[in-house]
């Protein structure tokens, strides 16, 4: 090693450090490493899909039952039922990655990293890439362990639904990758995951994941509408329905989506003041 | 007295000029405070710190638990904000200073993560970098290039800190801050780890080192700053700060001595005369042995410095009127 020889001038910002191949890398390494990690975002809904949705009577069952929908759907039982397990999949993985934050803090890497060129803001945009990237990963499994089991089936003409369905339930992720953020400010703790289990089945319970909330009692149905995994439900599910989109479906996503987001934004703000 | 000469600073500029400064680089002032005040709700853990360090120099905060150390070196950090005054690193915003890696630092209580491997951490700071150095270098001069594929979290608190000393290494900074690098290691631990400084620093670096260990302030520091609730209360040399608490004594041999006559001599802070040997101490111990040697027979002179220890206890404790603060 030399003498350092470059001068103050010499020495120039990087325009926004962090945001790069070897970082990503890393961190999606860190995250096959983290076996609780991989039973949340991948085993769980796979278990649960294998459990709930591959019953053969299921095949030949239109989709539009479950709902309770005059018009037929574009897909069976089957395909509804992996569609909300690879959106639970999905929400558990982005929650989990969002959530790193929280091992992060607590571990002390957090204020390491603030010694360095690192900005915050491309510290929680790195986090929130590589959640995303997870709950892609989650999805992509179920969709692929679902297909293999030959059970759930879209109608002839409607096989792009297979990736549109994805995409829906990936994108819609985001709420969740944000609500992972949140908690990761908020709860400072190396244990957060087994919390996150437990809130994110709530939540799915609430939202009208696991059971049809046609059947359930009018005043569940109404809490339903106020929780955060509700219009998420509703929109994922919608194009394989071919039913129409209630606008409340949007304005639930998108409210809680903002709520999670300001939520993350006030404490990472509160946090990098702090010290 | 002595020691408010050098409260603020005002012996600093002295100080600094005598210290290490290398070629090339001696006219840069690293790091430049000026009045820095930081309170924490209702404490003043900072209050009225000036002082400049410049490059090239080996410099050690010393001071004692709650002295203002971390404190001081957060907010050169740009980890926290002075409540007052300012800061400034090689005349920039600390932060900025940071992004440009001029400046580094291996900190008391920064994490690292368990899961990573030892290079796997390397690279991820490295590529946080414009220009880093190399990592099989930083992994190399820190030592830890045998257990780069080692788990972070199997490493020992030594190992550890050498991982945190490389990836200061990796920008090549003009200046490194170490924020109590040496705790809870051992003491093989900590002769490596400051070997390896050592030899760092020899290549020009600055270096900025905070401690609670005399030792380490004794003996790899051109420089002591030496803190106490939030004030500097010495600065200097080692020796000069060593001095400045305690004083020398000088002892020699001269029979008959008149007692009142040496108590005369000026900067004699004391005298004792036990037979034919005499003991003064003094803030000035060279000028009363020029007087002893110029004006008087005396013979087998002695100058000797108390302990850095001892001016150590002398500044910083609580009970000492010397010290400047009040409580």
């Amino acid at each position: 090693m030399t003498a350092p020889s470059v001068t103050v001038q010499d020495r120039q910002a990087q325009g926004r450090p962090g945001i790069n191949l070897t970082v990503l890398g890393i961190e999606i390494r860190r995250l096959v490493r983290n076996r609780r990690t991989i039973i949340f975002a991948l085993i769980v809904p796979i278990v649960l899909f294998l459990f709930v949705g591959t019953n053969k009577s299921y095949a030949n069952v239109n989709a539009a039952k479950v709902v309770g929908q005059v018009a037929p759907a574009h897909a069976n039982i089957s395909a509804y039922l992996l569609v909300s397990m690879a959106l639970y999949g999905a929400a558990l993985a982005t929650t989990a990655g969002g959530a790193m934050v929280s091992i992060e803090r607590a571990q002390g890497w957090s204020r390491q990293l603030r010694i360095t060129p690192l900005s915050p803001t491309a510290y929680i945009i790195i986090k929130a890439l590589v959640a995303m990237v997870l709950g892609l990963s989650s999805v992509i499994a179920v969709f692929i362990v679902g297909r293999a089991t030959g059970v759930p089936h879209f109608l002839g003409g409607y096989a792009y639904l297979w990736f549109v369905s994805a995409a829906c339930v990936w994108i819609g992720a985001l709420v969740f990758a944000a609500l992972g953020l949140f908690i990761g400010y908020l709860l400072p703790s190396e244990n957060v995951m087994q919390f996150l289990g437990l809130v994110m089945a709530a939540i799915s319970f609430a939202g009208g994941l696991f059971y049809p909330l046609n059947q359930a009692a009018p005043i569940l149905r109404d809490i339903a509408e106020w929780t955060p995994m509700y219009g998420l439900n509703e929109l994922v599910h919608a194009p394989l329905l071919g039913g129409s989109i209630d606008i409340m479906w949007v304005v639930n996503a998108v409210a809680w989506f903002a709520i999670f987001v300001a939520g993350a934004v006030l404490l990472f703000r509160r946090d990098t003041a702090r010290v | 007295m002595s020691v408010d000469g050098v409260t603020t600073g005002a012996a600093t500029t002295g100080a600094a000029t005598t210290s290490g400064v290398t070629a090339g680089m001696a006219d840069t002032v690293a790091i430049d405070l000026q009045h820095l005040h930081k309170n924490f709700k209702d404490v003043q853990a900072v209050r009225g710190m000036t002082l400049s360090i410049d490059s090239g120099e080996i410099v050690a905060l010393l001071g004692p638990n709650g002295a203002g150390k971390t404190t001081t070196i957060d907010m050169v950090l740009g980890l926290s904000h002075p409540s007052s005054g300012s800061v400034s690193v090689y005349g920039l915003h600390p932060r900025q200073a940071i992004e440009r890696g001029l400046v580094s630092a291996v900190l008391q209580t920064g994490g690292l993560l368990k899961d990573l491997t030892v290079r796997e951490t390397a690279e991820y700071t490295a590529s946080l970098y414009t220009h880093p150095r190399p990592i099989d270098e930083v992994l190399q001069r820190a030592g830890i290039s045998a257990i780069a594929d080692r788990r972070v979290g199997k490493c020992s608190g030594g190992e550890q800190q050498r991982l945190r000393f490389a990836m200061a290494l990796l920008p090549d900074p003009e200046l490194l801050i170490l924020d109590e690098p040496t705790t809870g290691m051992d003491v093989e631990g900590r002769r490596a780890f400051w070997a390896s400084i050592r030899q760092d620093a020899e290549r020009g670096r600055t270096v900025l080192f905070a401690t609670h260990y005399l030792e380490e302030a004794d003996a790899y520091a051109d420089r002591i700053i030496l803190l106490r609730h939030g004030v500097v209360v010495a600065d200097g040399t080692s020796s000069e700060v060593k001095a400045l608490a305690a004083g020398r004594t000088v002892r020699a041999t001269l029979p008959g001595a008149d007692e009142a006559k040496l108590r005369a001599i000026p900067g004699a802070d004391s005298v004792e005369v036990r037979g034919d040997t005499v003991l003064i101490h003094s803030n000035d111990s060279d000028s009363v042995a020029r007087y002893l040697l110029t004006s008087t027979q005396a013979k087998d002179l002695e100058i000797t410095a108390r302990a850095l220890e001892d001016a150590f206890i002398a500044l910083t404790s609580d009970d000492n009127p010397q010290s400047g603060g009040s409580r």
